[in-house]
């Protein structure tokens, strides 16, 4: 590594600490656009098989390459944009809608010291870019001047509004247990505990104590990506597409690649802040990224399974869910965490 | 009580649950998936694909011209022109089946005194411009000349339920 810092800084002087960066975004970028590619290819698979059916197999052995002719394809069609549409904003906000997707991931820690950066308060860094995503969506859905795009674009930034505040006290309690907004320490602080010190550490993650506010977080996390069974806002059998239904070829596809890596940042979110990252299930493995990368593949399953499994929610009942069980919920389990730790039996100190 | 059951099973999500398990179940079901080019599945002797003019053993073609096929089609896919041969027996000059029309209903085969025009088991044809389809006496006769053997076994199995 220092071999390495010594070649760099001989190269590029002093502006190696930039090419450094640069060098390490491509690494975290790279690999999550492939993991995007065969995230569809995993969803058409286990969706099928859920199916009874066997999904892609045509395109190189098992359907391996699937992915990749996809994206060619999408690659190779034009972007078509419709006359009447604002094209300014039309062409900008699938880039609106990427970019917080990828920003969000600069902050995520693989391991304890694998991470892009580790900021004090990355917590919130991220809370406030996954926040800007709803822009791209409702920016695609006015700027297309179509009945359906709107349509869908109102019916997602509702949505993402209401559930946001959900997912906001599910991570209070995560806060007020681990005493930090920093990732890292979120992760470590569930290193430790009685069912730690017995070897049996998955107990001691967060997703135990905390279990509603565990099934409010990954409910709600499902919502803000807009998935199944919460995909009002694309909707196939009432409004085609929603506010993607004008967009077509690459301009299309970044609001895919977006839905994707927000998928898989969820995963990663859920595996850290409730699942212990990359900590070791049991005490006799080593800790390392193996388990934060198995982690979030089980996130990810589930949010797969979920599409398999449910149908779409009514909009009244997702309105009900998110504002009058969901939020009633998180402020008595803020409360009752609260108590908790002020009494003797607080297992967080 | 009852109520506080409801509350513990939704809050800990016992139906999504249950759902999940179906699904769950399934994943690990054999698949039923037919792969098509290589794997077909058993058809019918009564299958209703291409249709076909056909002949008697001695070569000379069963249709009559009596155009009961061509007036029960309820597409109207069918179009029959006739005289009198040289030889003074009623032929077609004309029998076309436009197949962009047809529905595959199996009328005309059912209405044929003679089971001259009948329908094959093929269904994988296909045109590439949009005349392709409209099928004319001399392919349908040829049709007939390349699937009779096919068409007479499949008449012969059906015989015993008409």
């Amino acid at each position: 590594m220092d071999a390495l810092m010594n070649f760099g800084q001989g190269i590029f002087g002093g502006i190696w600490p930039a090419v450094w960066t640069l060098i390490k975004i491509v690494l975290i970028v790279a690999p999550l656009m492939l993991g995007v590619a065969y995230l569809t290819y995993f969803e058409r698979k286990v969706i099928g098989f859920m199916q009874v059916r066997i999904g892609p197999n045509r395109v190189g052995p098992w359907g391996l390459i699937q992915p990749i002719a996809d994206g060619l394809k999408l690659l190779l069609k034009e972007i078509i944009v419709p006359s009447g549409s604002a094209k300014g904003v039309f062409i900008i906000a699938p880039m609106l809608a990427i970019a917080p997707a990828l920003a969000a991931w600069a902050v995520i820690p693989f391991t304890d010291s694998l991470v892009l950066a580790n900021i004090d308060a990355s917590l919130l860094y991220i809370l406030a870019i996954t926040s800007m995503g709803v822009y791209g969506i409702i920016l695609s859905g006015w700027a297309s001047n179509s009945k359906y795009a709107f349509l869908g674009a109102m019916r997602s930034a509702a949505q993402m509004v209401s559930y946001e505040i959900a997912m906001g006290f599910a991570l209070i309690t995560v806060l007020m247990v681990a005493g930090s907004l920093n990732l890292v320490e979120i992760v470590n602080g569930q290193a430790k505990g009685q069912f730690a010190d017995m070897g049996l550490g998955f107990l001691s993650w967060n997703w135990l104590p905390l279990l509603p506010m565990f099934l409010v977080y990954l409910i709600s996390g499902t919502a803000e990506l807009n998935r199944a069974p919460f995909d009002i806002a694309e909707g196939e059998s009432e409004i085609v597409a929603g506010f993607h239904v004008e967009y077509s070829g690459m301009a299309f596809a970044l609001f895919f690649l977006a839905e994707y890596a927000n998928m898989i940042l969820v995963a990663a979110l859920t595996s850290i802040l409730f699942l212990g990252g990359w900590l070791s299930p049991v005490g006799f493995l080593p800790d390392g990224i193996v388990w934060m990368f198995a982690k979030m593949s089980f996130v990810l399953l589930l949010f797969l399974w979920f599409r398999a499994t449910f149908p779409r929610y009514r909009y009244d009942l997702l309105m009900r869910l998110g504002w009058k069980v969901f939020l009633p919920l998180c402020f008595f389990w803020v409360i009752i965490v609260g108590v908790w730790m002020i009494t003797p039996l607080n297992i967080w100190n | 009580m009852g109520s506080m059951k409801e509350v513990f099973n939704s809050l800990f999500l016992k139906e999504l649950l249950k759902g999940m398990s179906v699904t769950g179940k399934y994943f690990f079901a054999r698949k039923i998936t037919v792969q098509y080019p290589e794997e077909k599945t058993p058809q019918s002797f009564r299958f209703r694909g291409l249709h076909a003019l056909r002949r008697y053993p001695n070569g000379e073609e069963r249709c009559i011209a009596c155009k009961l096929c061509e007036a029960i089609c309820p597409a109207m896919a069918i179009t029959i022109e006739a005289e009198p041969r040289d030889d003074g027996s009623r032929r077609t000059t004309r029998y076309d089946i436009d197949l962009t029309k047809c529905i595959f209903c199996g009328f005309c085969e059912e209405a044929c005194p003679v089971d001259a025009v009948v329908e094959t088991r093929v269904f994988e044809y296909h045109g590439e411009k949009r005349g392709d389809l409209y099928y004319t006496k001399q392919m349908l006769l040829a049709n007939g000349d390349r699937y009779e053997a096919e068409i007479a076994e499949d008449r012969a199995l059906d015989a015993p339920y008409r």
